[in-house]
């Protein structure tokens, strides 16, 4: 498969949050505003690609070689754990008006189930190194604009009448299931 | 800090009060994305139901031996070697199951009701409570899939748990089984219990009664 295709695939056809409901909880959390979706849909895809290089060489390079696949679940959740951990710290040091714009999104990150989700995937999927890193990429360019829609879409709803019960997540999961339709027309396309 | 709650309540609790997917809107990957069909409702809510028993059990009995600055990361150590515990079983006795369910068996190392319980309660009490806990988000989380999992496949393929309820005559809605219809119908499911709890209208019923 093309790099092109791959991350068409990953980010639009088969996006992570709308048809693998990957990543729900941020989903519907920081859905709010437009502007802290994009910070958060940034974060996402940063910690993505890192994670994508890391656990596809753990797992290739140390878990293959001495035959411990069995610990890989233990093994990728530390290390994104630990990862996230880096990064914010990094981050931190490097650079101010980045840590002021992710920071609070990053420790966030390490139980969103996008990121396992994503090394599972390029396991289960026997990604190379430039696939698995491209689909990363891909993945967390389709979980922000999913984000980014669904946050301009929720700053319309808070001026539209709706029904008592259905206010808060009843309605952000109709407008979920309304993407996903919308979402499905690309299915026919890969 | 302990609970003061009875032992029965610590159980009964779960199951809708604070119901883990109803109540606190937690572990909704797994309540999406497995419910096209009652039986992967069914296995994945008593596979997840087993690992938040099992690190529930370790947990509380480790409580005063893990370190305050890393427990979370010890929780998560120990939540993935019951996942991939879980994970084995499913693969070796259910195959068909086990191929199903795919990535998102693993993926109950991130579920959040799991890691939420072991912070809010199994981390704080004593091995018996804890269990009655576990078990009952466990009852609950299993409740919720399960319906879920039925009124999807019902408008979905007809059937439930793969006996065909409704007959010959009934068009499937394709898009219940597909990933639509889980956003659609959990939003309703809400709805619905937003309305059995809501307060004005118990006492509604009651001064009508």
């Amino acid at each position: 498969m093309s790099y092109f295709l791959l991350f068409f695939s990953a980010a639009i056809v088969n996006n992570f949050v709308l048809s693998y409901f990957l990543g729900i909880c941020p989903f519907v959390g920081v859905s709010k505003r437009v502007s802290s979706a994009v910070s958060m849909g940034m974060a996402v895809t940063f910690v993505m690609l890192i994670t994508a290089v890391v656990t596809w060489l753990i797992y290739h390079l140390i878990l293959v070689p001495f035959k411990v696949e069995i610990l890989e679940y233990v093994s990728f959740i530390l290390v994104i754990a630990s990862l996230v951990q880096l990064v914010e710290m990094f981050i931190r040091k490097m650079s101010k008006p980045l840590y002021d714009t992710l920071g609070i999104y990053l420790p966030l990150i390490t139980t969103n189930c996008a990121i396992l989700g994503l090394a599972l995937f390029s396991v289960l999927r026997d990604y190379a190194f430039w696939e698995s890193v491209v689909f990363g990429l891909g993945a967390g360019a389709g979980f922000t604009l999913a984000l980014v829609i669904m946050a301009g879409i929720r700053e319309e709803l808070e001026l539209a009448p709706i029904p008592k019960y259905f206010q808060g997540a009843g309605i952000t999961m109709i407008v979920a299931g309304g993407l996903a339709l919308a979402f499905m027309g690309f299915a026919g396309m890969i | 800090m302990s609970s003061s709650l009875s032992l029965k309540a610590e159980f009964i609790k779960g199951l809708w009060k604070e119901n883990p997917v109803m109540a606190s809107l937690l572990g909704l990957c797994p309540t999406l994305a497995v419910t096209n069909a009652s039986m992967n409702g069914l296995a994945m809510g008593l596979a997840t139901t087993f690992v938040l028993l099992s690190s529930s059990l370790m947990i509380s009995a480790l409580r005063n031996f893990i370190p305050h600055q890393v427990r979370i990361a010890g929780y998560i150590v120990i939540i993935a070697t019951f996942v991939t515990v879980a994970d084995r079983f499913l693969a070796a006795y259910f195959p068909a199951i086990s191929a199903t369910l795919g990535p998102y068996i693993p993926l109950i190392v991130v579920n959040c009701i799991i890691l939420g319980r072991q912070e809010a309660f199994s981390s704080r009490n004593g091995i018996g409570r804890s269990l009655l806990d576990s078990l009952g988000m466990g009852v609950g989380f299993i409740m919720v899939l399960v319906v879920l999992g039925s009124i999807r496949e019902l408008l979905g393929s007809g059937s439930i748990f793969g006996f065909a309820i409704l007959g010959d005559w009934f068009t499937p809605w394709m898009v219940m089984i597909l990933p639509p219809g889980a956003f659609l119908t959990l939003g309703i499911l809400i709805a619905l219990a937003n309305w059995y709890n809501d307060p004005s209208r118990s006492k509604a019923r009651k001064v009508v009664s």
